[in-house]
């Protein structure tokens, strides 16, 4: 069984900016949803994660801003940018294209 | 806009790095405490669900450092913290890093300031106009007998006319000229050109004041005119603007000043003082002959066109000459070199050689450190391995290495730049040889050379030691340096190693020095054949509108012997023309009239030299046979010659030349000569075997420019006052010129052997300093780390002897491979410098044996207080360290 660990580090990218899309959310609340969304079947690592965020943070695609986060402590969330929001259509596209092609191999074999 | 983000956060974690840590670090605690809070609700107590959330966050400080190093400018935080950490490491062994920096910065300094020559005078491109197309063109005998003949004016006149590849060809000769004293001012012999008109819009200079020649100054029956160095023109007339147009004196005829050089200008050497036009000065017959070789010749080649096509085209063209011309000294073969080439080609094979050992020496200066690095790195390998063991990144403890020898290179490169300046000064002041000295400055490329030598130093010094220590087996490694004997064997063989190439280069340098030394002692030996100590010389030349008759000159000359004769102090003095030592000058063809005619094409040759009677005794120059000139044989009567025993070997092989007559056309034309002595040889080049020379009479009064020697009872510099007293008495107005002793002129002559030579000679003794430092100090590394072994040997009952061989065979035998890598690799560079020997072959089988018992004789002394050490150890006392 594949462990989250085994994530390709461009399907993380692209999971977290997928994740973060429809609003700004702190580095806990994605690793939730992540795991929330996909039924607990991808359950992302801190050790992953944080680097992740600050890797996309480094490269301009994602933002991030200090808010008061729904407990009422300080936490630093994160948004996409204009480039982030181009950048994950793209990858998007390209997954979509991806998983369609694998599909098609294992389905047709 | 997106790269415009990435600069915003670039900038930020460079300026705001430790705001950002403190940042990262809320941000994964507020991380814990969700996953508290969310344990807290899923019902454990406050303390299970710390515990739980800190198992499953992982180790906080590793998360951190992951997260990290995602951040821009990881990679310079890291370079920093191993800076700092190294800088602390040398801090801790100062010694050790001071001997470093101080030999990187020899090594790194000798290097920039040689390299910073050879590229100022050999490489870097003449201050003219695309001097890519200026070539210097030679005469050459297409046997090649000759290659970089100077040039006959008939060659050139045809040349001129018919060749298509240059836009223009100008021609040139050196001229020393009285510039006579204006006011208070005394009268000097200057340094001087004479060059068609054409060679300055050749070279594309333009005038500082005033104009160049034209080429109607260029002509007979001009009127005579002068162009002044910047340098002459301020030295001599206060920088006034208003001397051009004006008349001044040189030679004791009036020349008008028609413009002034700008002060960039110092070609072909920073001496010239003034020129002057070429066909104005020389008569119009010797420009037609193509058997007078006087003058240097300059080209601008067309665009487009190649030296080769250039080349092809001037030795079609001289090979017709040679065919209209079959008899007589006329070459049929052309040479081109691009100007700069021209210039040095003399010195390029010394700089280079000194340029080659400078690297030799930076080469082992490196070994040197990398061998003391192996030696640190061995004495950490615990250090090194619990590193790893703990999960320690290999690359990091390279990386640390690297960067503790970059620190050591980047000091001594500092301290080595500095050095080099004072290096360059020295250079220059030492060597007046150098063309084009004052165009020598460390710029642009050289910072970048010696960025390239720091850089290339600090990774070759650090990458050898860290390389080797490939601690992949950490257990091996635990326990190898937790014992005390027999450890460290890899190590061990590493340094051998790098010892063995320092000593290969060492032996290298000591042989490139030793045959040098060895060749500059051969000159300052070789028979000269003539007196070398207290003689004193000095040049005199009488100008033609002072001095227009024979019996004018003539009268000069006795008077001037006689009263120096008279001066008290004065053994001897004498006059010629041209004195041993000063190169070949002047030579002449000539036929013996008792010989059959020569076949078609072929010449006898020999050097011109005019004496008085008394010359050959103030030279100390023996008579052979037949007697000498006589004072009676002077004015018309001088019809007879002397010969050298050079010239009766070649030319009157089996006969006695005594009564034969010479016919010189180029000297007496139509005359026949007697032969009425032979004297014996001298060297008229230092580096050359005698040539034939023919003396002719002084007092036949046909010339003007002469030297005086004189050999004197005591130090002759004392009595040169008087001698220059006694001249000015004759004539006031008559300059005298490069008042030497003779040992001077020969110490000039010689100076490019003996600068070769010392230096040379100073960084082989350097190299092998260094050597024996490293040869001492592995053999004291192995014997510390044996201390045990030899202990258990000693209790064994091992002799004191046994172990005093074995620890000196030991220590030796790097020194052994390296002698044999030395000896061969030298047989190969040696004959690189074969053209700065002389008298001495490439493969000198005393240099090559004198330098090989030398250092093993080193190395022998190197090892012995290791070695005694180690057999001196008390058995007990080398148990317990354990």
């Amino acid at each position: 069984m594949a462990k989250p660990n085994d994530l390709v580090q461009g399907t993380l990218d692209l999971l977290i900016l997928r994740t973060i899309a429809p609003e700004p959310m702190h580095g806990w609340a994605i690793a939730k949803r992540i795991q929330q969304i996909s039924q607990e079947v991808l359950q992302v690592q801190q050790g992953s994660l944080y680097p992740a965020l600050h890797r996309l943070e480094q490269q301009g695609w994602i933002r991030a801003k200090w808010m008061e986060s729904e407990t009422g402590r300080q936490a630093k969330f994160y948004s996409l940018t204009a480039a982030g929001k181009r950048h994950l259509e793209h990858e998007t596209a390209n997954w979509n294209r991806l998983s369609a092609a694998i599909d098609l191999v294992i389905e047709g074999a | 806009m997106r790269l415009l983000e990435k600069l915003r956060i670039r900038l930020q974690m460079l300026l705001h790095r430790d705001r950002e840590s403190g940042r990262l670090d809320a941000e994964l605690e507020f991380h814990l405490e969700q996953q508290i809070a969310e344990n807290r609700a899923a019902g454990m107590s406050p303390q299970e669900a710390r515990q739980a959330a800190l198992r499953s966050f992982g180790n906080p400080v590793a998360l951190r450092e992951q997260a990290r190093e995602s951040w821009s400018w990881n990679g310079l935080e890291a370079l920093w913290r191993d800076v700092r950490i190294g800088a602390r490491t040398l801090l801790r062994s100062p010694g050790f890093a001071v001997t470093a920096i101080l030999v990187m910065a020899l090594g790194i300094g000798a290097n920039v300031a040689l390299f910073t020559l050879v590229r100022s005078v050999l490489l870097r491109p003449l201050p003219f106009a695309e001097q890519s197309r200026l070539v210097r063109i030679f005469e050459a005998q297409s046997d090649g007998s000759y290659q970089d003949n100077i040039v006959a004016g008939g060659s050139f006149a045809i040349w001129k006319e018919h060749a298509r590849s240059f836009t223009d060809l100008s021609i040139m000769d050196e001229m020393s000229y009285n510039l006579a004293g204006a006011g208070s001012q005394l009268p000097e012999v200057v340094r001087a050109e004479t060059a068609s008109w054409n060679l300055f819009p050749l070279l594309g200079v333009r005038p500082a004041v005033g104009r160049f020649f034209t080429a109607a100054d260029d002509q007979p029956g001009a009127n005579a005119t002068v162009v002044l160095t910047w340098g002459l023109w301020k030295r001599r007339f206060g920088s006034d603007p208003g001397i051009v147009g004006k008349n001044i004196l040189v030679d004791d005829k009036s020349y008008t000043v028609v413009g002034i050089l700008p002060a960039w200008f110092a070609w072909p050497d920073a001496k010239v003082q003034l020129w002057t036009p070429l066909y104005h000065e020389k008569s119009p017959a010797l420009m037609r002959l193509f058997e007078a070789h006087n003058f240097d010749v300059v080209g601008r080649l067309r665009p487009g066109v190649t030296v080769q096509q250039a080349s092809a085209e001037l030795n079609a063209q001289q090979r017709e000459i040679r065919r209209e011309h079959p008899d007589g000294p006329v070459n049929d073969a052309v040479n081109l070199r691009s100007l700069v080439d021209a210039d040095t080609y003399e010195i390029k094979t010394g700089l280079y050689a000194l340029l080659g050992a400078t690297g030799c020496l930076l080469l082992i200066a490196c070994l040197n450190i990398a061998n003391l690095l192996v030696a640190r790195s061995a004495s950490r390998s615990k250090e090194a391995a619990i590193r790893t063991a703990l999960g320690g990144n290999r690359w990091r403890l390279i990386r640390e290495q690297v960067v503790e020898s970059t620190l050591l290179s980047t000091a001594g490169g500092m301290l080595g730049l500095a050095m080099a300046g004072g290096i360059l000064h020295w250079l220059i002041g030492t060597r007046d040889d150098i063309p084009r000295a004052d165009a020598i400055h460390m710029d642009g490329v050289v910072m970048l050379f010696a960025l390239a030598a720091i850089l290339g130093c600090g990774l070759l010094a650090g990458l050898i030691p860290a390389l080797t220590s490939r601690d992949t087996r950490v257990l091996t490694a635990l326990q190898e340096s937790s014992r005390s004997y027999s450890g460290g064997r890899g190590r061990a063989r590493l340094r051998q190693i790098l010892l063995a190439l320092e000593v290969g280069l060492t032996v290298v340098l000591l042989i490139g020095a030793g045959l040098l030394l060895r060749s500059y002692q051969q000159l300052r030996s070789a028979n000269l054949g003539f007196a070398q100590h207290n003689v004193l010389t000095m040049e005199v030349n009488l100008p033609k509108n002072s001095y227009p008759t024979a019996d004018r000159r003539l009268g000069f000359d006795e008077q001037l012997l006689s009263r120096v004769r008279a001066l008290p102090g004065v053994e001897a003095a004498g006059l010629a023309t041209i004195i041993p030592g000063e190169g070949r000058r002047r030579d002449e063809v000539f036929t013996i009239s008792e010989h059959p005619p020569l076949p078609r094409g072929q010449v006898l040759d020999a050097l011109t030299r005019f004496a008085d009677p008394g010359y050959f005794n103030a030279m100390q120059i023996p008579l052979l046979e037949g007697r000498s000139f006589d004072a009676s044989e002077r004015l018309d009567h001088a019809a007879v010659v002397l010969v050298n025993r050079e010239l009766v070997r070649e030319y009157f092989p089996n006969e006695d030349p005594i009564g034969r007559h010479v016919v010189v056309d180029g000297v007496f034309p139509g005359e026949s000569l007697r032969i009425v002595g032979v004297v014996g040889d001298t060297r008229d080049e230092i580096t050359h075997d005698p040539y034939p020379v023919l003396y002719y009479p002084l007092l036949s009064g046909d010339q003007r420019g002469m030297t005086l020697v004189v050999r004197s009872t005591r130090d002759p510099a004392g009595i040169a006052l008087s001698v220059q007293k006694a001249i000015a008495a004759l004539d006031p107005q008559l300059p005298v010129a490069n008042v030497l002793t003779m040992e001077q002129v020969l110490g000039e002559l010689t100076l490019d052997a003996r600068f070769d030579a010392t230096l040379l000679l100073a960084f082989a003794a350097l190299s092998l300093l260094l050597a024996m430092v490293g040869l001492f100090g592995v053999l004291s590394f192995m014997v510390a780390q044996r201390t045990t072994e030899i202990g258990v040997r000693i209790a064994l009952g091992a002799s004191r002897q046994n172990i005093l061989g074995q620890m000196l065979r030991d220590g030796l035998r790097p020194a052994v491979w390296g002698l044999v890598v030395g000896l061969g690799a030298s047989v190969g560079v040696t004959r690189l410098i074969q053209s700065l020997l002389f008298g001495t072959k490439p493969l000198d089988v005393e240099v090559f044996a004198l330098v090989s018992g030398t250092l093993l004789f080193v190395a022998a002394l190197a090892c012995l207080l290791p070695a005694w050490r180690a057999s001196r150890l008390d058995p007990m006392q080398a148990l317990r360290t354990e």
